[in-house]
């Protein structure tokens, strides 16, 4: 039976109208954005681990201190995200419990190892180019704050993947063993990333609701192909190939074509036997249980004095 | 420069500015790799994004002074940073000591913010504008490293019996080491003298009375006694955790000579 306020709830959708977490909404609807933002924020989070893994070796200290900023990007992404989460009634402690306990998912790209440093700069090119492609239609997603949050993550994604073409730019075009780094790390992450777009539309179970609810504007396939077709002149113009023998130009789609994909790797990455899986979430949850008797002094002293360290502090000097 | 034994040659006959300022560059560098190694695993996220900043910060600062520091010898940032062995830098052993806890970092932190505080604010008079020019910049990001620290300290200290007992060891572990701060060579007092820098031991009067103002505040009592006063990391003798830190730091950089990055 549809009550006056989902009525509403479909005038606005029908209107192109943003819906607000102070708007009643159906709970099938909040929870499928409680399930979509947490996952998205969890991906931020564990998605520090890879590029984390090279902000001790940057090569040079421009590099580093650009790998620096990026990696705080994902950080204040997550936090922004959990925000949002938390709008639709959520704790962020409740949804980092859901990543720990493995009920709710991250992005499984981040279940991949970074092996060299070139592969920080196929991930800012490859990852974060497919995650914009992805996001991009997000900025116009019928939930308010999910859509603002992106339109503030997908600017700064843009600017990661720039980063991140340029740094591969300068592998490429460097000495033997930089441009043999940068191909290797294409070849590694190439599949994956194409994978990142999600199941074939066939087989996808989460996607015509999310279409009707305007969460989703995309199909799971038209997003992968025009991440593709952005891809191979921009690989042209490193230099470097992408690894696919079925890659050509259809002049009758106007699109590339590309070869299969292997479905079964992704089922496994996801189910939780990729190579990283279980070190991204041990790394996660260890810092979370490490965490702890930190987490507990802030409460404690706040608890004892009522206020933060830094609003006592304010106070005193009016002393 | 590709050729070690060169560049040893000339960071050995550095101007003593120059020396000062890699010195300095050096605090930074090695500070902010400390605290970059907190990333993925920092106690919260509001963590993360405040211990990625700082260290952002310290970066900012040591690409500025190695840069002031290699100019008139030609050598760059990175050769500064990726081509000298540890016997060649000379940053203060506090702040290559490992991360240790929370309460570690956070403790040296402050040891290290109070002082870089009161460095800079005396830099900003120095007779070489560039120098002072950097500082007034500088003292602004270390005020806000400052009052994290601060705030942390006080939380820790004052906290739970297991924050404080925690806060407690780090301060008796990493209190020998401040004294190294404020020692003077014979460059630094002639630079002193002629008004290029803050006399460091000048600065040890005032950083001893607010780093006790916020002990005492923080319920960890008064500065630990003992006459154990570690130091030698201006010289280039360090500690044995700065060479594991420059292995991990110049392997990739190392491994590909001549690359540009």
């Amino acid at each position: 039976m549809t009550t006056i306020s989902e009525s509403r709830f479909d005038a606005l959708l029908a209107a192109d109208e943003r819906i607000e977490p102070r708007d009643e909404m159906p709970e099938a609807y909040r929870a499928t954005l409680i399930r979509q933002i947490a996952q998205h924020a969890h991906s931020e989070i564990i998605g520090m681990q890879p590029e984390g893994n090279w902000l001790t070796r940057a090569p040079s200290l421009r590099r580093k201190a650009i790998l620096l900023a990026k990696v705080q990007d994902e950080a204040g992404h997550g936090l922004y995200l959990y925000a949002a989460a938390e709008t639709l009634g959520v704790s962020r402690t409740e949804l980092l419990d859901a990543l720990h306990t493995g009920r709710q998912r991250y992005s499984s790209i981040f279940n991949y190892p970074t092996l060299t440093w070139a592969d920080v700069g196929a991930i800012g090119w490859l990852v974060d180019g497919a995650a914009i492609v992805n996001q991009i239609p997000l900025t116009r997603c019928s939930f308010g704050p999910y859509a603002r949050a992106m339109v503030r993550i997908c600017q700064e994604e843009s600017f990661h993947q720039r980063q991140g073409y340029e740094s591969l730019h300068t592998l490429a075009r460097g000495t033997e063993g930089q441009r043999a780094m940068a191909q290797d790390a294409v070849d590694r992450w190439w599949w994956p990333s194409l994978m990142m777009f999600g199941p074939p539309d066939a087989t996808s179970t989460h996607s015509s609701r999310s279409t009707e609810w305007k969460i989703k504007r995309h199909s799971n396939d038209e997003l992968r192909q025009r991440f593709v077709d952005l891809c191979v002149p921009q690989a042209e113009i490193l230099g470097l190939t992408l690894p696919d023998a079925d890659l050509r130009w259809n002049e009758q789609t106007g699109h590339y074509d590309y070869g299969e994909i292997d479905w079964a790797e992704f089922k496994a990455v996801l189910d939780g036997d990729g190579p990283c899986n279980r070190q991204r979430i041990e790394r996660r949850t260890q810092a979370h249980r490490d965490g702890q008797w930190v987490r507990d002094a802030a409460a404690a002293y706040q608890a004892k004095h009522g206020q933060t360290p830094a609003a006592r502090g304010t106070e005193g000097t009016d002393r | 420069m590709s050729n070690a034994r060169a560049l040893t040659a000339l960071t050995k006959t550095l101007k003593p500015l120059d020396g000062y300022a890699l010195a300095l560059g050096d605090d930074a560098l090695i500070s902010s790799h400390r605290l970059s190694e907190w990333l993925t695993y920092a106690p919260d996220l509001e963590e993360e994004v405040a211990l990625a900043n700082i260290a952002l910060d310290q970066l900012g600062q040591a690409r500025h002074l190695l840069g002031f520091a290699g100019r008139s010898s030609g050598l760059s940032e990175d050769e500064l940073a990726y081509q000298r062995v540890d016997r060649e830098y000379r940053n203060s052993l506090l702040a290559e000591l490992p991360n240790g806890d929370f309460a570690h970092t956070i403790l040296r932190l402050f040891f290290f913010s109070t002082y870089q505080r009161l460095l800079y604010a005396g830099l900003t008079a120095s007779a070489d504008g560039e120098l002072a020019a950097f500082a007034a910049k500088a003292a602004v990001e270390v005020g806000y490293h400052h009052e994290y620290a601060v705030s942390w300290t006080l939380r820790l200290g004052d906290g739970t019996e297991e924050s404080h007992d925690r806060a407690a060891a780090a301060l008796a572990e990493l209190w020998p080491y401040t004294a190294e701060l404020f020692a003077v060579d014979e460059d630094v007092a002639a630079l002193a003298a002629e008004g290029l820098v803050p006399d460091p031991e000048s600065l040890a009067g005032p950083w001893s009375e607010q780093v006790g103002t916020v002990l005492a505040q923080a319920t960890l009592g008064t500065a630990p006694s003992g006459t154990w006063r570690p130091s030698g990391g201006r010289a280039g003798l360090h500690t044995e955790a700065l060479g594991y830190l420059l292995a991990e730091m110049q392997s990739v950089h190392r491994a590909h000579p001549g690359a540009t990055w």
